[in-house]
Formats: C-alpha cells, structure tokens, sequence
C-alpha cells in the first residue's frame, strides 16, 4: 500500500543492509592495508594506539613474567653453579683478546692515521633485552625493551654476543620492532670472510638465509663464514652474520643456490646490544656522464646549454 | 531467547556491558605473548563468533573492525589485515545464526570452524599477495583448537543468563 515515492515506515529500524556494512567495512580494510603496505603512511595511527595499549600489555605479560620467575626460583644450585663455571672459563678463554684489544684498537688507530684514511667509527651500543616474538605468523620479528625513550631509532642493527640479528623498523616510547635477518624481507650486505667476495644474503624464512645473485662457479665454500661488509652504512662492517650451510650449483641456472645458516641466536630470546646509527657515509660519487649527453666532437657547443 | 533454538530453557536478556568486558578480556588474552607457539586460539575471533552468532543484533561488523585494527597494532602486522578477517568473520556468523543456533553444541562448533578456516585463509592471502612468507601447516591448528573451546565458551559466556530451573509444579515456566 505504497503511495508513489512514499515507503512505508519500516517497524524495526536496523541500519542499512548487512550487505552494504560488509561492502562499507571491506572497502575501509582494503584502503587501510594498502595505505600501511604501499605507502606507510599509518605509523603515526599505530604509534597512538601502541602507546595508549602499552599498560594493558605489560599487565598480560605478568603471566608469562610470573611463569618465567618460577622457572629461575626452581633452577636448580647445580645447574647455576656449572653455568657460573661455563662463564668464567669462557671470560678467561676470551681475556687473553679483549685485554689486547685496546692496544691493537690504539695501534690501528695510529696506523689508520698514518695511512691518512678515515678513523673507523667507534662502536657505541645500547644494551636491551628481547622481550617477546611478535605473534605476526607472517614476519618474523622481535619485540625489545628499549624505545624512542632511551633514543633508539630506526634503522639501527642489533647484534648478540655472536654476531647480527636483525634491524630495528619500528620505534615505540618504551618498546622497538626488530625485523629478523631471517625475515623475507630482510636484505644485507655481506662478504665472505675467507677472501672478501661480496653478496647480498636475504632471509628464506623458517630460520634459514641465501646467498643471492651469485655465479653459480662462485668461490664458495661449505663451512666459510659472512661477515657485514658495510656498504650499506647500516652495519658495521666486519659482524660476523651467518655460516654456509649448503651449496646447490646446478648448471641449468645461471646462480648458485647457496644456503646460509645464522650464527648469532637469532630465534632465540635473551639480551641484545642495540648498535649506535653509523655516521652518514660519504656521497655516491656523480654518475659519469654517458656518451649521449656529450657533445660529439666538432660539434658546437651552445653557451646556454652547457651547465656552468 | 534460549541457548539453541530447540531447547526448552528460556534464557534472561543479555547485558550489554558483560558484551563488552567479554571482547575486552578476550583482547587482553590475545596481547599475551606466546611468540610463534602453534595452536593458541585466537581468543577475540571465538568470542567476536560467539556473541554475533547469539547477538546478531548487538556485535556486529563494527565491532569486528574495531577489534581486529587493536589485533593489527597488538600483533605487530599489517593494518587491516585482521579487521577485514574479522569484518568477513561477523558477517558470515550473523548469517549463519538462525542455522547454526537449531543444531546441538559439537555440530554449532563444526560450523564455526569453517568460519574460523575461511578467517585464517583470508589472512594469509592477503599477507601471501604482499610478499609474506608462509607460516606453516601449524599455524591452521589455532582454529581448531578454538572449535574444541566453543563448547565451554558457550557455557561460560551464556552462564549469567541462565536461571535457577523452577521446581514449582504450579508454575511450570
């Protein structure tokens, strides 16, 4: 019984359709992903909300805090004191290097000086401890307990006692992201210690590393260790990273398949020292201008072309 | 309103702030940090599911959004990527609900699991399509581990309106 233009009044009012919600909330997720994807633009947005959860996340940690204080109260005496004995052996085994490390630091410094090249920049650090993996399935990434509040930044590394594990992404007021080297989507420049060869070693995932872009008759051995080579101007150069586990040379592809694992315990959780930024390393030199821009000789040169 | 639409219990009305701490507590289990141990339930889509398939009309889509952009930030990953799970999620749970709601407890769950599959699918596309590597078989066990819980979850969630069954044989109801 409509009057033309007219609908009668509907007895429930329940909103617009189910449909159209869906279709509304599933165009709003997709603008969302693809603005964090592509172009990054919602960190102020996370940070507001991390920073207004932050209380609400340390008090769900006590469980996990509570479970892992238990664990330390009923270690055992005898597990304690064969650790305690395993460190001081270990101090005493690397004594012998460290206590000449300040002179051989001096004496490279004194040459470096005479070679009249740049004084390598000195590593400073900030230690924080890995508080949790993110539960993201996809990534791989830790959680640490240094933040924008103690000065960490972006784009710093993070080394354990052994060697690197990852990047800092994501800085937060008390907390920071680390991005595993073992991530898909972590790169970094390394060489072989053996004879300087260099590559760059990207994440497989499930814990492992591979060397890309390598000739597949590169000098690589089983065994040979990658340490940073810095070109980045992320990493120091010279960390130690990760140990060639596996060669596949098939000569139907023109790289070599090599498989690299980490050295340092980059799945496992403990302490790790937040390496300082690295000084702006100098400008890339100016492309060399290619032949097309010159001028052919005997050409004439005109005066407003030629930038002065 | 009754716990299945073939039972004889009448149940009180839902309040609307039990709704509330309900997803609220189930947020706070899920910031608890188990790292990449398999098969921990996804606490707020099991309660999200619970409530849109009794409550179509309270918890709905918005709710879902809300709650998945706090899961995006909590877990670390890409924005939007649990709130359009969770949006799929309640859409397809109030669907359901005056299906799911004649069958018995161990048959509601088998439905719920379906949703539950489809919702961790539709995050690994997505995370797939940009790059991301894959979790493992494992990471799927969540869901069921979270169909196992529906059964106690229905108990728990619907206890505040349960009432003392009547023995008076005057007043039958």
């Amino acid at each position: 019984m409509s009057v033309v233009g007219h609908a009668p009044p509907p007895f429930f009012r329940r909103g617009p359709a189910p449909l159209v919600r869906l279709a509304f909330f599933v165009a709003l997720s997709l603008i969302l992903l693809v603005a964090d994807l592509r172009f990054h633009t919602l960190e102020w947005a996370r940070l507001a909300v991390a920073t207004v959860a932050w209380p609400l996340q340390r008090v769900t940690w006590l469980p996990i805090d509570a479970a892992g204080d238990v664990g330390t109260y009923l270690a055992r005496q005898s597990t304690l004191l064969s650790e305690n004995e395993e460190l001081r052996r270990r101090q005493l085994g690397t004594a012998n290097l460290l206590l000449r490390q300040q002179h051989l630091e001096q004496e490279n410094k004194r040459l470096r000086a005479l070679l009249d090249m740049r004084t390598r920049q000195p590593v400073e650090g900030r230690i924080a401890e890995i508080l949790y993996a993110a539960r993201d399935p996809f990534s791989r990434r830790v959680i640490i307990d240094k933040g924008l509040q103690h000065g960490i930044s972006t784009g710093q590394a993070v080394v354990d006692d052994i060697g690197v594990i990852g990047q800092v992404v994501r800085v937060f007021p008390l907390t920071a992201e680390v991005l595993l080297l073992t991530d898909k989507d972590q790169a970094i420049p390394v060489e072989v210690q053996r004879n300087g060869l260099r590559a760059v070693l990207a994440g497989a995932g499930a814990g492992m590393m591979e060397l890309r872009f390598l000739a597949a008759n590169a000098e690589v051995q089983l065994g040979d260790i990658l340490v940073t080579s810095g070109l980045d101007g992320v990493y120091l150069p010279g960390l130690p990273v990760a140990k060639v586990v596996k060669i596949d040379r098939d000569s139907a592809y023109s790289f070599a398949r090599i498989t690299c694992a980490p050295l340092a315990g980059v799945e496992r959780h403990g302490l790790a020292l937040v390496l300082g930024a690295r000084t702006a390393l100098p400008p890339q030199p100016d492309e060399a201008p290619s032949a097309a821009d010159e001028p052919g000789r005997g050409k004439r040169i005109k005066k407003k072309a030629r930038p002065s | 309103m009754q716990p299945t639409h073939s039972s004889r219990r009448i149940l009180l009305p839902v309040r609307n702030w039990f709704i509330a701490l309900t997803l609220f507590l189930a947020l706070l289990l899920n910031l608890i940090p188990f790292g990449r141990l398999p098969g921990i339930p996804d606490w707020v889509a099991l309660v999200l599911a619970f409530w849109c398939v009794h409550q179509p009309l309270k918890v709905g889509m918005a709710a879902a959004f809300v709650l998945g952009l706090a899961m995006d930030v909590a877990d670390a990953s890409v924005m939007g990527q649990h709130a359009l799970a969770y949006v799929l999620l309640a859409f397809a749970a109030a669907g359901l609900s005056r299906r799911v709601l004649w069958f018995q407890l161990s048959q509601q769950a088998l439905h719920v699991l379906l949703l539950f599959l489809g919702m961790q699918l539709v995050m690994m596309a997505l995370r797939m399509l940009s790059g991301a590597e894959f979790p493992g078989v494992l990471w799927f066990l969540s869901s069921f581990t979270a169909t196992l819980l529906w059964h106690p979850v229905t108990y728990l969630l619907l206890m505040p309106q349960f009432r003392p069954e009547d023995k008076d044989v005057h007043r039958p109801i």
